[in-house]
């Protein structure tokens, strides 16, 4: 899906419901939304994504909401660190 | 005459660039200060594991390692296994990091902060040309890991013959793979200790943070990626700066994607042909010709049914796995691989390994991988997986699956099936695995 840059300052904040639609629309995962543990790791152990599926859901994420995800250190997966970490990420960039 | 010993960088002056960090530039004073240091720091022990994130770290780390006699060891993944081997066949490891913390039980040691520089220039530390300066792994057809040793002439011959096809002295390279896999490890390490280039420290992921990274290098730059990465950045549409040449590898890329990245960075991609075993052996300018061009050394020789390569930094003659045909001295058509082997994200298996591990997990009665052949271009293949294991979940498998198997060949999906379509020679025919599958990805819509 494409939308253009006015679509995106339009869209409200996300919520983590939002998020994990996205992340189980993204990478076609075999559950629902809302059989993500909002804490539990994404990454690795836990729900199981890697650094692929990351930059797949970071683009989906841009597309949408017209932010870019930056990684603050070296470790790119801590915005990934739980699904309420990156819901709470994208909704302070998009106050920024 | 062949020299016995070579020095660690042939960067000619105390104040050459060797590589850009946050804070600017490093010059080779700088950098042969921070070697000279961290050689010091390490424990006693023959082998380091570095881990370090930071392409500047990894760079002090391996040079340090070097110089003080020790063996970096480059293994493809972290898994309980893989260091449980390691450390069983090597029992001085060290794990150097960079604040990822250490490796599982494995002495560790920090990566130090930067080293002050003296007044005076510092020389240039010599190397035998027959020492062993870092191990690499392969998986083997059946799966058996093999151990390579890289000696620093072959290395030194390696980064050397990569920048000159590539042009590369003088370019500030950013890197979106890691330093550890063999190709991060001859495309930004290697040709910056020697081919005259310097490395960002950077290992930018982000498609905001890979243009960020380049933006804060001068030209002339270039781009050390993957299709994957590549098709990421393009997708993203942030504003990248002017690059002077692309570097690509470890999956095939599409003609499409090497036109329209050429096109958005004006600059040429080429494209590295290689594998753990030799390192790189030919590049290509995708959009121009099908053709690979082997490094200038590098020659190909008929081994059985395929071929093998030696000369250049080839340490012998090294059979390769994939389907080769070369059509004359200097160049050669890539038709693929043996249906068995896999390449997924530059890392290496086969489905007779990944099989093995799967049907070894206790309660495990039956299973198989199947690689699909639907993906689309540029995108990264997931490996599906069907189970007969009437006990187990799904997570009980994956991570069983975890320790043993590097995490980007975990099966998605992994479905669970009464019994799989053996034929009357107890055999698995592809066509009958794979239909399986497609029968259940109608169930479910998707079965990515």
């Amino acid at each position: 899906m494409t939308t253009t840059p006015t679509d995106a300052a339009q869209t409200p904040p996300p919520s983590i419901a939002d998020i994990a639609e996205i992340i189980v629309t993204a990478l076609g995962l075999e559950m629902t939304p809302d059989e993500i543990d909002p804490d539990a790791p994404l990454f690795g152990e836990g729900l199981g994504l890697d650094s692929i599926d990351i930059l797949e859901i970071a683009l989906v994420i841009s597309k949408r909401y017209g932010i870019q995800l930056r990684a603050d250190n070296d470790n790119n997966t801590t915005i990934f660190s739980s699904l309420r970490n990156l819901t709470d990420y994208v909704v302070s960039q998009l106050e920024a | 005459m062949t020299p016995q010993s070579l020095p660690l960088t042939d960067h000619p002056t105390p104040d050459s660039i060797v590589a850009w960090c946050p804070d600017g530039p490093v010059s080779r004073d700088r950098f042969l200060a921070d070697v000279a240091r961290l050689a010091e720091l390490f424990p006693p022990g023959g082998h380091i594991l570095n881990v370090c994130q930071n392409r500047y770290h990894f760079l002090v780390g391996l040079s340090a390692a070097a110089v003080s006699g020790r063996v970096s060891l480059l293994p493809p993944n972290l898994t309980e296994e893989t260091i449980a081997r390691l450390a069983a066949a090597t029992p001085d490891l060290v794990c150097l990091h960079d604040g990822q913390g250490a490796v599982g039980t494995l002495p560790s040691l920090a990566f130090p902060p930067p080293a002050p520089v003296g007044s005076g220039h510092l020389p240039v530390p010599l190397i035998p040309v027959d020492q062993v300066i870092a191990h690499v792994y392969t998986s083997g057809s059946t799966g058996v890991p093999g151990t390579h040793h890289k000696t620093w002439g072959s290395l030194v011959t390696n980064g050397l013959a990569a920048a000159e096809r590539l042009g590369a002295a003088g370019h500030a390279l950013v890197g979106t793979v890691p330093a550890q896999h063999m190709y991060g490890f001859e495309s930004t390490v290697l040709i910056c200790l020697h081919g005259g280039a310097a490395l960002s420290s950077g290992h930018p992921f982000y498609p905001a943070d890979i243009a960020a990274a380049l933006a804060a290098v001068p030209r002339p730059r270039a781009l050390v990626t993957t299709p994957f990465h590549l098709r990421a950045l393009l997708d993203a549409d942030v504003a990248v700066p002017p690059l002077d040449f692309i570097l690509s590898a470890t999956a095939p890329l599409s003609e499409d994607l090497a036109r329209r990245a050429e096109a958005a960075f004006g600059a040429p991609l080429l494209e590295i042909y290689g594998c753990t075993e030799t390192g790189q052996l030919a590049s290509r300018r995708s959009t121009a010709t099908r053709l690979w061009h082997l490094l200038d050394d590098v020659r190909l020789s008929p081994l059985g049914e395929r071929h093998a390569a030696s000369g250049g930094h080839v340490e012998g003659l090294v059979p390769l796995g994939d389907v080769l045909e070369p059509v004359d001295e200097h160049h050669f058509i890539l038709h693929g691989r043996d249906a068995d082997l896999i390449n997924i994200a530059g890392k290496r298996t086969s489905l007779a390994y990944l099989n093995e591990q799967l049907c070894g997990i206790p309660g495990v009665i039956d299973g198989a991988f199947l690689m699909p052949d639907d993906e689309p271009d540029d995108h990264v293949t997931r490996l599906r997986a069907a189970v007969v294991a009437p006990g187990l979940t799904t997570r009980d498998i994956l991570a069983a699956l975890r320790l043993h198997i590097d995490p980007i060949f975990l099966p998605r999906p992994l479905i669970f099936v009464d019994r799989l379509p053996r034929n009357a020679a107890s055999k698995l025919p592809r066509a009958d695995l794979a239909a399986l599958f497609a029968a259940y990805a109608a169930g479910h819509g998707s079965a990515r």
